[in-house]
């Protein structure tokens, strides 16, 4: 089947098979492979994009589904060479070790964000309820999305 | 997964005969029980029905003393619709710890009750708040649509178009959430309706069950401490790697105890 997808930013028109999953659409034929697949069973979030500006995990949606959608990956947050607030106060915060869950943390943290601009300690945990860390025990997480709720809402007075 | 072939439905009466051309066609909503059960090759339906964005089966809207919920709601929207809210809060705190925020993103209340897995926390609104499933060809009252374990009143060919709550008095839900998948080990939507007390239990039993001693001593008297000796049936409850029967019974009992303390 053909389907027609906006990633980040770009439209295109591609074949796939109807059982054609998203994240594999996005990482074997787009070539975006900062998406990661991690359980394959819906439970880690790694795979975690922006459907049409909701985080959800493409390994449990069909390329199929999303057709006509504008999704977002973690290849499509930074402008050019400077990074999106949150992969800031990832990287200023050592919000990971072995890396492989964060872009699916990061785009669930631009996604809890999105809906608590101040979170809770207590909200960040519950938002990022969906995504599995096996290394870092999830503080220097929850400390990094502070961080970057706290830069995003300084940026917002600036440009205000 | 197994190959399948994808179809967007056009319109509900479409969808329909969808399901009449091919027995083995599954209709898609949200997929976020679907798809994983599919990719682990445990269904193989040769032809998915995608659903999700039929008008018919969107949108919430009071109507008078009640709320009707479109089948094809994402659990994230009823958990923030100021409707929901305002009306039965109890619902949207249920829908806003259904599975976590990705799951909500996408799941669908008539995906939930449809499948009627015996975790799930829908079942146990639909139940304790006494509503009715409003199908393309029919109305089914809760507690004569959820048949136990994965199992509902539908016919093979019909489909829930929406949810109507009557308004209850107050009502409240608990759970305990098993730590890895969030389905409920116990969850209990305890309300007081026109027509009584209900007391709703999913998680525990093969299927969402009303926990009839309870609803009895609350009548008589509205306290916690009423339903502390009430008779439940540890026999009829799941044993499972998660927990033993006798276990999920006294989580009944401490959840249950919960919600009427959200009440008081």
């Amino acid at each position: 089947m053909k389907v027609e997808l906006t990633v980040n930013g770009k439209t295109q028109s591609m074949q796939c098979e109807d059982r054609t999953l998203l994240v594999d659409l996005l990482r074997e034929q787009i070539g975006l492979t900062g998406t990661h697949v991690g359980c394959d069973t819906s439970q880690c979030g790694c795979c975690t994009v922006h459907l049409d500006g909701q985080a959800v995990k493409s390994c449990t949606v069909l390329a199929a589904q999303a057709d006509g959608s504008s999704i977002t990956t973690i290849e499509g947050l930074a402008h050019g060479d400077t990074l999106h607030p949150v992969q800031q106060a990832f990287s200023a915060c050592h919000g990971l070790q072995c890396g492989y869950c964060t872009p699916g943390m990061i785009m669930a943290s631009t996604d809890l964000l999105r809906r608590h601009p101040d979170p809770t300690d207590e909200q960040i945990r519950e938002g990022l309820a969906g995504n599995l860390c096996r290394c870092t025990g999830y503080v220097n997480i929850v400390a990094a999305v502070k961080q970057a709720a706290s830069l995003m809402r300084a940026g917002g007075k600036q440009s205000a | 997964m197994y190959p399948f072939t994808y179809e967007r439905a056009s319109s509900l009466p479409d969808s329909v005969q969808g399901l009449r051309r091919d027995p083995e066609a599954k209709l898609l909503a949200g997929g976020m029980t679907l798809l994983p059960t599919m990719k682990m090759r445990l269904a193989a339906p040769t032809r998915l029905i995608d659903i999700a964005r039929l008008a018919d089966l969107r949108g919430i809207t009071r109507d008078g003393n009640a709320i009707v919920i479109g089948a094809a709601q994402r659990h994230g929207e009823v958990a923030t619709d100021p409707t929901v809210r305002d009306a039965i809060p109890a619902l949207a705190e249920l829908a806003g710890h259904i599975g976590d925020p990705q799951v909500r993103a996408r799941g669908t209340l008539g995906g939930s009750i449809a499948n009627n897995d015996p975790a799930a926390d829908y079942p146990a609104a639909l139940l304790g708040l006494d509503a009715t499933v409003i199908t393309d060809r029919r109305s089914i009252a809760a507690a004569d649509f959820f048949l136990g374990l994965f199992s509902t009143a539908l016919e093979p060919d019909e489909i829930i178009r929406a949810v109507r709550f009557a308004l209850p008095r107050r009502a409240a839900y608990a759970k305990f959430a098993q730590a890895a998948s969030g389905y409920a080990m116990a969850g209990v939507m305890v309300a007081q309706l026109d027509a009584g007390i209900r007391v709703a239990v999913t998680g525990a039993g093969p299927g969402v069950f009303r926990w009839r001693e309870a609803e009895a001593a609350l009548a008589s008297k509205w306290s916690a401490d009423a339903i502390a000796d009430c008779a439940l049936d540890a026999g009829a409850l799941n044993t499972d790697l998660h927990g033993s029967a006798a276990y999920r019974a006294q989580l009944v009992r401490v959840m249950a105890a919960q919600a009427i303390g959200q009440l008081n």
